[in-house]
């Protein structure tokens, strides 16, 4: 509890004693009065102040002026001990409430600790610790067992294991030798490395993705702006409702009777203490933002609570094929010849490819062998020259604008021909990740009834693929440019994801309902590009994102409909003088703490 | 081009999410900020605006902070 939580418990405490001491007959009447204004202005002077400033600030209408009003109004009528009861209630709830907001902003800040407070610094040959963000690029870093990675740096010295749990959720070690890549927020453990700065703190991967969870809140999910609005027209409607049952019933009822007046009145003001919304606006930002903090924790960020809802409501998904569903790194499966030996095919293939980072030409470079220039050719391949022989390298439409006729297949193949003669084909497999199947059929029992693939690759690779994995939709043999189109003739079938690896994809992430990027640990274009950023490149991790996207809307609908309940009866139930104040309070204040504590969850 | 130049605070004190969510709404209708957000738990202000009137526009914002929750205050 911070200090100015526990003033309030204190003066809590005394002024609870005092009114306990009011309702036993230990003293008299008038003392038991002046013990009862002292409680009250004890534990409400400082509700008072603030609704006597805020007037003046034309800012009328807040949970102090109602609660002003409804006490003073209480002690108008003569009853004391309900005014002491209700302001005393009204504060333990708003501890409770102020508690309980605390509790998760420390769960939520906990869940980011991931940010690492110091570094060892290599300078003038001394070993420094200094704050991350005071080091510079190019610096030379000594992390050590068990020691948390300061910045994105180049391993110079050292090799160990590093667990990406911080950045990824998952606790998988990766073995990190001289002159790999290490991020922040990983933690180093086996042994003593010393790294080269490669990006200064603000710039860090532990740094953007602070700030993309962050600025997370500026894109308001459906949920949040409907509770704005409804907020907003809420607390007056509810106040006019209170004055009607204020005046219009006794001057039908008993227009002289000052009982009555005073009967209606009261409830009147259970009315007012009911009218503050303050549940609904706590609570759902809260579920969205714990939501929000919940998926980071597994390795998944989430650029805005839309995203949140959007990812709960998707029946469709589409995925890149390369490098989303498959590994991306082709093998070479065939090779048919055309008056040449296979390994001299194999030669031709390479030279020609040594420039190409497509990943098909991964698969067919070789070391030592690269040739003397290249150009590519967009949407056919590439063409280059390699000890004076001028070789063509790329698909079926390649060879048929050099008059060549290719041998046929069905498959991925790259079809050489050597000073414009047809030379033979490649043919090139591309390996299915593992847990592709079944994240895929985790995504069906999900209630994602539509699974689409897109690819450049040819129709017989495309469907093969799409049969092993269980796809109903499959769009193969398209340029890049016509991924987009693709998209949006599936945008009428509802919200629709697209999965990609960033890099080249952007346009088509941007056209989706939610564009997702995978495996995009240490890439800035894919964590730029997309509104759901997988770290790792693990599909299942898609599956936990949906999952727990839904879980958050539920937590959401929960609260919405739990408080507006309480509310709407206690509501009546006052109109009708069935209930006292504390039961208002308790619908105000009591339920806005229920609602905190079930929006908690999220954070699991 | 109109550049838009981003800036988050830090809110100290900040109690009462209604409060939050009034002075979002206040801060959002001043003049010259393209968009501003209070995020109650992590305690954030994040003003959006623009680059060549930052300064005038930020005056602008901590004013009404402090017009309306003078215990709250702003840090870079």
């Amino acid at each position: 509890m911070t200090k100015k939580q526990k003033k309030i418990l204190i003066r809590i405490l005394i002024s609870a004693f005092l009114f306990i001491v009011c309702i036993t007959p230990l003293f008299n009447e008038y003392v038991d009065t002046l013990f009862l204004i002292s409680s009250y202005l004890i534990i409400g002077f400082d509700v008072l102040k603030k609704a006597g400033r805020n007037i003046l600030h034309g800012k009328v209408f807040d949970e102090n002026f109602l609660m002003s009003i409804a006490t003073i109004g209480a002690i108008f009528t003569g009853q004391y001990h309900e005014a002491v009861f209700v302001m005393l209630f009204y504060q333990v709830g708003e501890l409770f409430q102020s508690v309980a907001v605390g509790k998760s902003r420390k769960s939520i800040a906990n869940l980011m600790e991931i940010r690492p407070d110091c570094a060892n610094v290599i300078r003038d040959g001394k070993e420094m610790s200094v704050h991350p963000s005071e080091i510079l690029k190019g610096e030379i870093l000594t992390v050590r067992a068990g020691e948390k990675i300061p910045l994105d740096s180049i391993i110079i010295e050292g090799s160990t294991d590093i667990d990406t749990k911080a950045l990824t959720g998952e606790s998988a070690l990766r073995e990190c030798l001289v002159g790999d890549e290490v991020l922040s927020g990983c933690v180093n453990i086996s042994g003593v490395i010393k790294l080269k700065v490669v990006k200064e703190f603000e710039e860090s991967t532990v740094s953007k993705i602070l700030e993309l969870v962050e600025n997370a809140s500026c894109n308001k999910s459906k949920s949040e702006s409907f509770i704005t609005r409804f907020a907003a027209v809420y607390t007056p409607i509810v106040v006019y409702c209170a004055l009607a049952l204020a005046v219009i019933p006794p001057l039908f009822i008993g227009f002289n009777n000052i009982a009555i007046w005073k009967d209606w009145i009261y409830r009147a003001l259970t009315f007012l203490v009911i009218s503050c919304p303050c549940a609904l606006v706590i609570s759902v930002p809260l579920s969205f933002f714990g939501g929000i903090g919940g998926l980071s924790k597994h390795g998944v960020l989430v650029k805005g609570s839309n995203y949140i809802e959007a990812l709960g409501n998707c029946k469709t998904i589409a995925f890149d094929k390369t490098g989303t569903l498959t590994h991306g790194s082709f093998s070479i499966s065939e090779c048919k010849c055309c008056e040449i030996s296979e390994d001299e095919l194999k030669l031709l293939a390479a030279a020609a490819e040594s420039h190409s980072n497509h990943p098909i030409a991964k698969a067919l470079k070789m070391e030592g062998i690269t040739a003397d220039s290249a150009y590519e050719l967009a949407g056919l391949g590439v063409c280059a020259n390699y000890n004076s022989m001028t070789i063509h390298a790329g698909n079926a439409k390649l060879m048929k604008s050099l008059d060549i006729k290719p041998y046929h297949t069905d498959f991925t193949a790259v079809h050489i021909a050597k000073d414009g003669k047809y030379a033979g084909c490649i043919i090139l497999t591309d390996t299915i990740k593992k847990e592709a199947k079944t994240a895929l059929e985790k995504l069906h029992t999900l209630g994602v009834n539509q699974t689409v693939m897109l690819t450049g690759d040819s129709k017989a690779t495309a469907d093969a693929v799409a049969r092993k994995l269980g796809i109903t939709k499959v769009f193969s043999k398209l340029m890049p440019t016509d991924k987009v189109y693709v998209i949006e003739s599936l945008l009428d079938d509802g919200t629709v994801a697209f999965v990609g690896d960033g890099i080249n994809d952007a346009p088509v992430l941007a056209r989706a309902d939610i564009g997702i990027a995978m495996g995009a640990l240490g890439s800035d274009a894919a964590i730029e590009a997309a509104d759901v950023v997988l770290m790792d490149d693990s599909l299942e991790k898609l599956a936990t994102a949906i999952e727990i996207s839904r879980f958050t809307q539920k937590i959401v609908i929960q609260n919405i409909i739990f408080t507006l309940s309480v509310k709407i009866i206690v509501l009546i139930m006052g109109a009708l003088g069935l209930t006292g104040m504390w039961a208002a309070v308790f619908a105000d204040v009591g339920v806005a703490v229920i609602a905190i504590l079930n929006a908690m969850r999220t954070l699991k | 081009m109109v550049i838009i130049m981003r800036k988050t605070f830090t809110l100290d004190e900040i109690d009462c999410a209604n409060c939050a969510a009034k002075l979002e709404a206040a801060l959002n209708r001043i003049d010259g900020v393209d968009k501003a957000t209070v995020n109650f738990f992590a305690q954030k202000l994040i003003i959006e605006a623009n680059d060549e009137r930052f300064d005038d526009v930020l005056k602008n914002v901590l004013d009404v902070c402090k017009k309306m929750h003078p215990e709250c205050t702003v840090k870079l």
